[in-house]
């Protein structure tokens, strides 16, 4: 012990640190309610003791084999919806925007769709979504360079333009597609993570996304003053908006290609995050992977889980869980004030 | 103690035959300013004649019509955008925060290009932070919310954070603006305190001439026909150049802090 007083400045990021600690500690929870929870109950002590020699073999097959790839498929996806709904509200500089405002869901949406509607299954259904995530993208950029400005609304403007163009696609779609295929084209729509086969993609980009966006952390504080404040302290604004924007995309696209639009963790964990003091994106950007992996790592489960017969679309939890918490942090962030 | 001369002795910036241009419209042509360490220069104009522009462009933040800038003896064009926010620190006219945060988080982000990437604030930052604000008259205003700061406190907060940049070069947009008497004086005072300790230079767009001639050594004249006259404060400031430049009669009175313009 040093009988030198703790400078407030370093109190304050240690308060920030314990924050997020606490979530960490809550996405562990989640894993562990994840792995243990479904159709076969799995108590935690025997969770624990998976590779003993006297382990239910049936058991340990069910948590290594199905549970654990689908619980790592929640987390990756709702992390990289979070970090990517981050990166669009700096690079929009406008609170309400989400992963999926600029349409790059839409044009997932639309192509998985159409190669859903033509018979196609599995890994196609992907490629084609990613695609579609990736066209979306190039067009909106292209559109809203226009004459080299590059301005945040106009960026904006183009992109709600094209997700409702991606909309009407898409009802076009539906109204057309045979009885047969239309549940499993909607539970697309609403976000499913029963989808996914392949958990590595999706890994993968998180985890190089997340560096990324940790090395760019300061930057992401000066942008969000606006494009001149942020060019006078000394960021190259065209580079840096063309790198988030291209990384946004490439993320929200994985997330869509695994589970569907699933809606409302892009646009809240920031904000609930920024409600509990983490303004600062180099403690929000880990904060989001935690709070984004460990809500979608939840919901997922009770959505598996919480009828026997049957599996809710993922995207209808997120909304119920989310809604409440967000808007309870809210009110009191108000009373507070 | 070579280098220390030089540096004294070189300009901060210096432009050669710039042209101000603002969407495709040429505003002032030919314009020859240096800026040397200790100055400082008051711009006056009519709203719209271009004081804004010139600072920007001064900035390099926006392109220059045609001429040359040179920060520091090295044209503009050839520094990188983080050793540029070095040498010249920008205070907007207008400010946006989608987020507000705290105060210190706020001002803290004006030490942006002396962190390298990943690099946290020091201990150091956060006490030029506190004395920046305690500079700019808020004390302990550290943890207080943006959202509860008045115009006046949040007009001085961002001169704070254009403070604790340090530059060796301060373009201000209006630093003055939504602030009462007293606080006008304190930044002032301050802002000359800072150029004759620190040798910066600083050009800051006025509304008011009164502060010009109390606290500029120099003046830039942008005049709406395109004519521009710079110079000494003293040698520049009279009642016929204010009349030409405002369109406005002018009456000067003397009185114990120097002569007081008033429009008629």
């Amino acid at each position: 012990m040093t009988n030198e007083t703790p400078h407030p400045f370093t109190t304050s990021r240690y308060t920030s640190y314990r924050r997020i600690a606490l979530l960490g500690l809550i996405c562990l929870i989640s894993f562990v309610v994840a792995l243990s929870s479904g159709n076969i109950d799995i108590s935690f002590a025997e969770l624990f003791n998976l590779f003993d020699e006297n382990a239910n073999p049936l058991h340990a097959q069910v948590v290594l084999e199905l549970r654990l790839p689908r619980m790592t498929h929640a987390f990756s996806t709702g992390a990289l919806l979070a970090l990517a709904g981050a990166l669009m509200q700096v690079l929009l500089r406008n609170p309400l925007a989400d992963p999926y405002i600029l349409g790059i869901s839409g044009g997932a949406a639309f192509a998985a769709l159409l190669a859903i509607v033509f018979g196609l299954v599995g890994l196609s259904v992907s490629v084609a979504a990613f695609i579609g995530a990736m066209s979306a993208m190039l067009l909106v950029f292209g559109l809203s360079r226009g004459q080299g400005s590059w301005t945040a609304s106009r960026l904006l403007l183009t992109g709600v333009v094209l997700a409702s163009g991606w909309g009407a696609a898409i009802s076009f779609i539906l109204s057309i597609a045979p009885d047969n295929k239309l549940r499993s084209l909607i539970f697309w729509l609403m976000g499913d993570l029963s989808f996914a086969s392949n958990i590595w993609p999706a890994l993968i980009t998180l985890v190089i996304g997340f560096v990324i966006c940790l090395y760019f952390a300061r930057n992401l504080n000066v942008l969000s003053l606006g494009a001149e404040q942020a060019q006078s302290l000394g960021l190259a604004i065209n580079r840096f908006r063309w790198q988030l924007y291209l990384l946004a995309s490439i993320m929200t696209a994985m997330a869509v290609v695994q589970a569907g639009s699933v809606g409302f963790i892009g646009l809240i964990i920031p904000h609930l995050l920024r409600l509990i003091g983490l303004r600062d994106y180099r403690l929000l950007i880990p904060a989001a992977v935690l709070a984004g992996g460990g809500l979608l790592v939840f919901a997922d489960t009770v959505a598996r889980s919480a009828f026997t017969d049957a599996s809710l679309p993922v995207g209808v939890l997120t909304a119920a869980m989310g809604v409440p918490i967000f808007i309870f942090l809210l009110y009191r962030g108000v009373k507070s004030v | 103690m070579t280098a220390q001369q030089q540096k004294t002795i070189s300009p901060h910036i210096e432009c050669t035959e710039m042209q101000l241009t603002i969407a495709g419209r040429v505003l002032y042509d030919n314009i020859n300013l240096s800026l040397n360490p200790g100055e400082i220069w008051a711009v006056l104009g009519l709203n719209g004649a271009g004081k804004t522009t010139l600072l920007h462009t001064l900035a390099g933040i926006r392109p220059v019509g045609a001429g040359q800038i040179m920060i520091n003896n090295k044209p503009i064009e050839q520094w990188t955008r983080i050793e540029l926010a070095k040498q010249v620190g920008l205070l907007l006219q207008t400010q946006q925060d989608p987020f507000p945060g705290k105060v210190i988080e706020h001002v803290l982000i004006g030490r942006h290009p002396h962190l390298r990437a990943m690099q946290w604030e020091s201990q150091q930052d956060y006490q030029l932070a506190q004395q920046a604000l305690s500079m700019v008259g808020l004390t302990n205003f550290e943890n207080r919310s943006l959202q509860t700061l008045s115009g006046g406190e949040y007009q001085r907060m961002v001169i704070a954070m254009v403070l604790v940049q340090q530059p060796n070069c301060f373009l201000l947009d209006e630093p003055v603006n939504h602030l009462d008497w007293q606080h006008q004086h304190q930044i002032l005072n301050t802002l000359v305190t800072i150029a004759n300790k620190q040798s910066s230079s600083i050009l800051m767009a006025l509304h008011d001439v009164n502060l010009a001639a109390r606290y500029c050594s120099h003046c830039l004249m942008l005049f709406d026909d395109g004519e521009i006259a710079m110079g000494k404060t003293t040698d520049l400031l009279d009642s016929e150049r204010l009349e030409q430049l405002y369109h406005t009669p002018i009456t000067t009175i003397d009185s114990p802090h120097g002569q007081v313009f008033i429009p008629n």
